[in-house]
Formats: C-alpha cells, sequence, structure tokens
C-alpha cells in the first residue's frame, strides 16, 4: 500500500539558496513517517531526477537531516534567479509535484 | 521547566536581542509581538533589511524593492521602541540591496524620525559596502582571481563589464567598530544575515561559535518559530553556554522541529553557514524544548577563515522591457502553442535579426512556473495565459519586439485550425513597460586582507 508524501510529510516548500540554486526542504512531524520516506527511496537522489526530469549533476546537495526530520535536496538554476524568462524568482513554487508523490509502505 | 524566559533573563550574563523582521521594509512588522518584545528587557534591536530573492533588477538600478513608507514604518517602530529603552538598534543590508544610496536613504529617514519625534540627541553609524568596478578591474590586471561561487567560473573582464553595480557582503567587523565608536543606532550596507546579530554578541564577549549562531536563528524573525507566521518578532538570548530563542506571538512557539528546521531555510545546506571571517558549523547543534515557547541550542562550533574571502553580489543591465499577455482557449491551438509561439518569434527574426534582443514566452497552464522541470507540461490546462517579454537596448525596439511577438500569435498559421479570426484572445491589446531587466552577473568571492577595508564607516546626529 502507497500513501501520497503529502499525507506523510508537515512541510514541503522550497525556496532560494542564493541565487543560482533553488532548495527544497520535506519535512516531518514525525519520526516514522521521515524514515519511511527515506527507506523508500522515494525522495532519493535518481527519484529526484526522474520527477523533475533533470539530470544527476543539477543535484548540488541532497542531505537526510536527522534533527529537523527532514529531507533536503538543492537543484542548480538553468540561469540565475530573476533573469528575463524565469518564472518563480523566489524559487518558492517549485514543490509541487512532490506532493503528489507516492510513497510505498 | 524553567521560568519562561520572555519573563526571566536564564543567567547572570546574558545579551538580548529582539528581532521584529526577518526582511524589514518588505512588509511591514506586526507590531503586537515587538511591542511584548520591547517588555521583555532586549539589550539590543536588530533587524536584516536585505535580500537576494527580489531579483537582480534593485541592485543593477539601485533602487529599493520595499516602498518607502513600510520602510518608514519599520524603522520608525524600531527607533521609538529603541530610544524609549535607551538600546542600540542595528540595521542590516538597508533598503533590499545595502548599496550606498540605500544606506543614506535609512540615515535620513532615521534622523527625519528623530526629528519629529523630537528625540533627544543620538549617534548614527553606518557603513557603505558598495565596491566599484575599478577596483576589480586592477584585481584582475594583478592576476588575482575572482572566485565563483556555486559552480560559476571565476570573474572574467567581460562579465565585469556588464555589471552595473556591486556591493561586497560585511561580516561582523564594521558593526563592531561602529559599536566602539559609541553609534547607538547603526545602518549597514549589504552584510551577512547573521553578522548583524552576532557583531554585538562578540563584542560583549560571547563566544564565536554561539555569537554566529544566534545570528543565524534570529535573523528571520518569526520564520523559525511553529505555526507559520511573517512579520513576527522573536526575543533571542545569549549566555556562554547556550542560545535561545522564544517566539513573542502568543500563537507561536519555537519548538525543536521549528528551530532545528529553520536551520535549513534558503541555504543549500543545512549545517554550514559561510561569512567574512569563517564558517559556522551546525551539524553538532542539539536542540532542546526549554520552556514551552523557546528553544535552546547547544553544539555549534566556528572554524575561522585561514584566508579573508569577502562575497561580491553584481547585477547588470541586459535591457529595457515590455511586457505583453494573451490568452488562449482553442483545445487545437493549445496543443500546438509551441507552432504558434514559433510562428511569432519568426516574424520578430524576420524584423529584428537573430541578435540584440530577447523574447521569453511564459506559459501559463502548461509550465509557466516551472519551465523545463514542470513533469506535467503535457498535459495543459483548458485554457492558457501566455506572459510575452520583449527586451531590447532602447524602449522604442523592447516596445515593438513585444508588440510583435505579443500581435503575430493572433496571426499564427496552425495547418488545421478552425478558428480563422485569430489564433489568441487580448484582455489588453498593448504592451505594458515593465521595469528594465537585468540579471545576476557577480556571485563570487574575492581576497581581503583586511576585513573592515571595503566598508567605510561614519557617525552622524541625530535628533535634538
Amino acid at each position: 500500500m502507497s500513501t501520497r508524501l503529502f499525507d506523510l510529510a508537515k512541510t514541503i516548500r522550497s525556496k532560494n539558496a542564493g541565487v543560482d540554486r533553488i532548495t527544497f526542504d520535506v519535512i516531518f512531524a514525525d519520526r516514522a513517517g521521515y524514515e519511511r520516506v527515506c527507506r523508500s527511496g522515494a525522495l532519493s537522489r535518481e527519484a529526484v531526477c526522474r520527477i523533475f526530469g533533470i539530470a544527476p549533476d543539477r543535484i548540488t546537495d541532497h542531505v537526510h537531516f536527522d534533527p529537523a526530520l527532514a529531507i533536503k535536496f538543492t537543484l542548480r538554476r538553468a540561469a540565475p534567479s530573476g533573469s528575463p524568462g524565469d518564472g518563480d524568482i523566489f524559487g518558492a513554487q517549485q514543490y509541487g509535484p512532490l506532493l503528489d508523490l507516492e510513497v510505498p509502505q | 521547566m524553567p521560568v519562561a524566559i520572555q519573563h526571566q533573563r536564564s543567567a547572570n550574563r546574558t545579551l538580548r536581542i529582539v528581532c521584529p523582521n526577518g526582511h524589514l521594509g518588505f512588509a511591514p512588522i506586526k507590531t503586537g509581538s515587538f511591542e511584548i518584545g520591547l517588555g521583555c528587557e532586549p539589550d539590543l534591536l536588530c533587524a536584516d533589511s536585505g535580500s537576494c530573492d527580489i531579483g537582480p533588477g534593485p541592485l543593477g538600478a539601485d533602487i529599493s524593492g520595499s516602498p518607502l513608507a513600510w520602510q518608514t514604518h519599520d524603522l520608525e517602530q524600531m527607533l521609538l521602541g529603541a530610544r524609549r529603552l535607551g538600546v542600540p538598534m542595528i540595521i542590516g543590508s538597508a533598503g533590499d540591496t545595502g548599496t550606498n544610496s540605500r544606506v543614506d536613504l535609512y540615515v535620513r529617514i532615521i534622523q527625519d524620525l528623530a526629528r519629529k519625534h523630537a528625540l533627544p540627541q543620538f549617534r548614527v553609524g553606518w557603513f557603505h559596502s558598495e565596491v566599484p568596478k575599478s577596483l576589480l578591474t586592477q584585481r584582475l590586471a594583478d592576476g588575482e582571481t575572482i572566485e565563483g561561487l556555486d559552480d560559476r567560473p571565476p570573474l572574467d573582464a567581460a562579465t565585469l563589464d556588464a555589471t552595473d553595480r556591486i556591493v561586497a557582503v560585511a561580516g561582523v567587523h564594521p558593526y563592531m567598530a561602529l559599536l566602539e565608536d559609541g553609534a547607538e543606532v547603526i545602518i549597514g550596507g549589504r552584510s551577512s544575515d547573521c553578522a548583524i546579530f552576532a557583531a554585538p554578541a562578540i563584542r560583549a564577549g560571547f563566544p564565536e561559535a554561539l555569537a554566529y549562531y544566534y545570528g543565524k536563528v534570529l535573523e528571520c524573525a518569526s520564520f523559525c518559530a511553529e505555526p507559520y507566521a511573517g512579520k513576527e518578532s522573536v526575543l533571542g538570548e545569549i549566555t556562554a553556554e547556550d542560545v535561545k530563542v522564544t517566539a513573542l506571538l502568543p500563537a507561536q512557539r519555537c519548538t525543536i522541529a521549528s528551530v532545528a528546521g529553520h536551520a535549513m531555510y534558503e541555504r543549500a545546506n543545512p549545517f554550514y553557514e559561510h561569512f567574512l571571517g569563517g564558517r559556522l558549523d551546525m551539524s553538532r547543534c542539539v536542540y532542546e524544548q526549554y520552556d514551552e515557547r523557546t528553544c535552546r541550542i547547544t553544539g555549534p562550533t566556528f572554524e575561522p577563515a585561514g584566508e579573508l574571502r569577502v562575497k561580491l553580489e553584481g547585477a547588470g543591465k541586459i535591457g529595457e522591457r515590455f511586457v505583453g499577455l494573451v490568452g488562449v482557449r482553442d483545445p487545437y491551438t493549445i496543443a500546438n502553442v509551441d507552432g504558434v509561439i514559433g510562428w511569432a518569434r519568426t516574424q520578430v527574426r524576420e524584423r529584428f535579426g537573430e541578435t540584440g534582443y530577447e523574447l521569453h514566452y511564459t506559459v501559463y497552464g502548461r509550465d509557466g512556473v516551472m519551465g523545463e522541470r514542470e513533469p506535467l507540461r503535457h498535459r495543459p490546462g483548458h485554457e492558457l495565459c501566455i506572459m510575452v517579454q520583449g527586451i531590447a537596448p532602447t524602449r522604442e525596439t523592447a516596445e515593438e519586439v513585444c508588440m510583435t511577438g505579443l500581435r503575430q500569435m493572433f496571426y499564427a498559421r496552425l495547418p488545421e485550425v478552425k478558428g480563422t479570426a485569430g489564433g489568441v484572445a487580448f484582455a489588453l491589446d498593448e504592451v505594458l513597460p515593465a521595469s528594465p531587466a537585468y540579471r545576476w552577473t557577480l556571485n563570487h568571492t574575492m581576497r581581503v586582507e583586511d576585513p573592515i577595508a571595503l566598508f567605510p564607516t561614519g557617525l552622524v546626529e541625530a535628533g535634538i
């Protein structure tokens, strides 16, 4: 049985990390949910590449941050934030595809 | 549980700071929790006023991203509180960008407010952060490498040439110098967020590791508390052993989860914070719930830099810009919207050639927000909005590029379209002048001998 990430995580967000990168935080309310997602690989480097259709070298950081029960990864932007054509200067609306992510049991 | 720090200091020797806003001026301070903070015996009131998040335009054009009325509102709240309590007030990265003109603007606002409220005389310290291009040209000529951050290549002459304005990001040093000089209000140029709070703590003799962590946790005000609420005040307390942070809005708490979670906010890596002078390592931080609304943090470490490197931020103008919008409802046209855009691009190319302008299409309803990262771009909505941006050296050309790129979508020749009276819908049959287009040209670091050399300081009087 699988569950949506939306139902397991407390916070799912994205935001600029400097002008050249966007960072994603998925924060869990309880250790069980955090460990389940870590274990499942639903947010592994490979999964992130698949979800966003990007090459592995676009991921600059990918960590499991135990004190905050969080999975955090960071992507290199194609062009710096606010360059003409950038649709999200703050990088704040890039997490949408994560909400419906299926997390296997 | 111990007595809440909101009511009582947790040790004999402490330094308490109230931070009312994580980006002063960007949205007004909520005054209720700030008033509560003023009742908590703060030793200083500090806030950061800058951010790169607003894009390269304000730095390039040397303007604020925030309205003067909101900047004045927030400075007035803080100034009246600080003078009433007789404690210093520190603002960093004045006016969003921390350019010289923004520092001078904030100093003027402080002087005007002091006059308006007939405040007894006090000293205002300031420092500038702008770096002249000529200095970097000289460094490059001297063979110095100005390293790129975040995978950028080292700075070259062409990139420097395409840059309009540069700020260096200060550490604690100019703040400490101004406190030493007796400044009671400090208006800082561009600086590391954490330096604004760390400077008074280091000067008061608290350990550097805790002082920098203190700055890191306080700089976004209520973003380190839960539930989510912006522009509310938080109270910080540093001792020789720990840092404590407490939420001042009655509905908020600083919890282990909220404070540890904040350590990750807006940063590629949750463990390290880099600034002029060294690096804060948060990987061994221990978080404890101290009282109901307060989180206690121990264990950060500080690694002094072997070589002093200052971060440089620079923005360069690309051109003047016009913007237009169209809608699309025909399902066939939606399915072939790239063909519509392609037709319009071809018309622009025929008129203006291949280079010397930029033309951008953002297709809302398909991938306007996420662009290439959008996994659902093959499933567009039943209607689309397309934003067209035309950018060129002059306003006249930018307007015509944009108008051509917009209006030619109306005439796009799709082979099987049934609607032959116009391919797109106009809510406004016009293009609108937008702010000029800029880009971040510098995100680099440069070696310096003296951490204060790029940041000239000064003192002026305010009040009567």
